[in-house]
């Protein structure tokens, strides 16, 4: 019988953090720029955006997680589309991404004060020049403590795309475990490679708070 | 007739409320205005329609040729770039300086080049005694200071009309000189102005004419003296008594 070290463990599971920290990367980015693409279709007043995207919103902070990476996976597959299990984690943490982030500014866009856009309104500017040079820079602000807290919120997320086959971070424990018999050891390293990506953003969220409000 | 401002039968209401019964009013160019009356008279409301900032549902305003249209987003910033607005709560914007507070708008809107605005920028925050303040934070001005770097900002678009919302209401009694002297001095050059205001003796010395609102409609109008000196009305009369 083979015997496995420690070391071995944990070298396996770091080739596999690079995954967790690609697909939370990947799905933060994208839920970035779908959620920034939702808000200022409700800010532009776009017929049907306010409450298609309240519908959407519902719709992804009011289902588990777990049910839209199968929904992305088996759906697509209905479909006849032959997505590859990274490729399904993907879409489906976007959107659930974009749902929160979307909600999440557009509660720091709703905290500038109405005459900053009467200020920007008299003065003539476009509703573009307005978000860019005037809303956007003050909402920012107060938007990053929250955003970056959310962003954990996705690391621990992509763990859930274990289910799909994905083999990042909690995939590899599984098998891992199932090799070596191990199971405690294996998933305490897990927990702390999770603990290692999410506790700086953590704790640097927290420091951005302090930093914004002061 | 040279009317620069010309308002025509305006009516506005929110829901069942009507808060603007039928206004008319012409504003001749270099005129100066002051609107007074109780709060909830309509008359903010009124300087709000004339440039867009409240939709009304019927009648019409005209400012500087063009008339205003609802819905007609490119028609509306046309108008605004003719009319200034100075709010009560200010209105700077915090995360930019003084001075690129005044050269926002030209550079964007009327796309200016960075260093023509800039000495247009210095030019206007001299004039209301500012100079020194260019690079300053607006969180580091007085209320005062602030409200005039809002009265250069809206001159930096060159207006032909300003519209001033109540500018002392928010300021500490002792500020209130620094920022009236300055909008007498704009009076003096000739700007067209409509303010909505509570300090009546600046309305008598300033004014060219007085209007005074009352429950959405305009109850009496005419020069300073007479509406002071000779008030027709029991409203009005009744309204200066409570000043006293």
């Amino acid at each position: 019988m083979v015997e496995f070290t420690l070391w071995d463990i944990l070298r396996n599971l770091l080739l596999a953090t690079r995954w967790t920290v690609l697909l939370s990367l990947a799905a933060f980015a994208g839920g970035a720029l779908v959620g920034a693409a939702l808000l200022v279709a409700r800010i532009a007043r776009l017929p049907g955006a306010s409450r298609g995207v309240a519908l959407y919103v519902q719709l992804f902070q009011g289902t588990p997680l777990l049910m839209q990476l199968f929904l992305a996976y088996f759906g697509l597959a209905l479909l006849g589309l032959d997505v590859p299990a990274w490729a399904a984690a993907c879409l489906a943490l976007t959107l659930y991404s974009s749902a929160f982030l979307t909600e999440i500014w557009r509660g720091c866009v709703e905290a500038i004060p109405r005459g900053q856009w009467e200020a920007a309104d008299s003065l003539a500017l476009d509703l573009r020049q307005t978000l860019l040079h005037v809303i956007a820079p003050q909402a920012l602000r107060i938007a990053i403590p929250p955003t970056v807290g959310f962003a954990v919120q996705v690391i621990k997320g992509t763990a859930l795309a274990s289910v799909l086959g994905f083999i990042e971070l909690t995939k590899a424990g599984t098998m891992i475990s199932n090799a070596t018999f191990r199971p405690f050891t294996v998933y305490a390293c897990v927990a702390l490679l999770y603990f290692a990506l999410c506790f700086p953003v953590s704790a640097w969220a927290r420091r951005l708070e302090r930093t914004t409000s002061r | 007739m040279n009317a620069i401002v010309t308002i025509e039968a305006l009516r506005k209401a929110y829901g069942d409320n009507e808060v603007l019964k039928g206004i008319d009013l012409q504003v001749q160019r270099g005129e100066v205005i002051a609107i007074i009356g109780k709060s909830g008279s309509g008359k903010s409301t009124l300087l709000r329609c004339v440039n867009g900032l409240e939709t009304f549902q019927h009648g019409g305003v005209t400012v500087d040729g063009q008339a205003l249209r609802a819905g007609d987003s490119k028609a509306l910033r046309e108008l605004r770039q003719h009319v200034g607005m100075i709010f009560q709560s200010f209105n700077l914007f915090p995360h930019l300086s003084v001075g690129r507070n005044v050269m926002l708008a030209p550079t964007l809107v009327k796309r200016r080049d960075q260093a023509s605005a800039a000495t247009a920028a210095r030019t206007l925050l001299e004039r209301v005694g500012l100079a020194d303040k260019f690079d300053a934070a607006p969180d580091q001005l007085s209320g005062g200071q602030q409200q005039r770097v809002a009265i250069a900002r809206a001159l930096a678009m060159e207006p032909a009309v300003l519209l001033c919302d109540e500018i002392t209401s928010a300021l500490d009694p002792e500020l209130v000189g620094e920022v009236l002297r300055v909008v007498e001095s704009l009076a003096d050059d000739g700007m067209t102005l409509l303010m909505v205001t509570h300090e009546m003796n600046f309305a008598r010395k300033v004014a060219d004419r007085v209007v005074f609102m009352h429950a959405g409609r305009i109850h009496e109008m005419g020069p300073p003296e007479q509406l002071f000196g000779d008030p027709r009305t029991p409203e009005l009369r009744q309204f200066l008594a409570a000043l006293h």
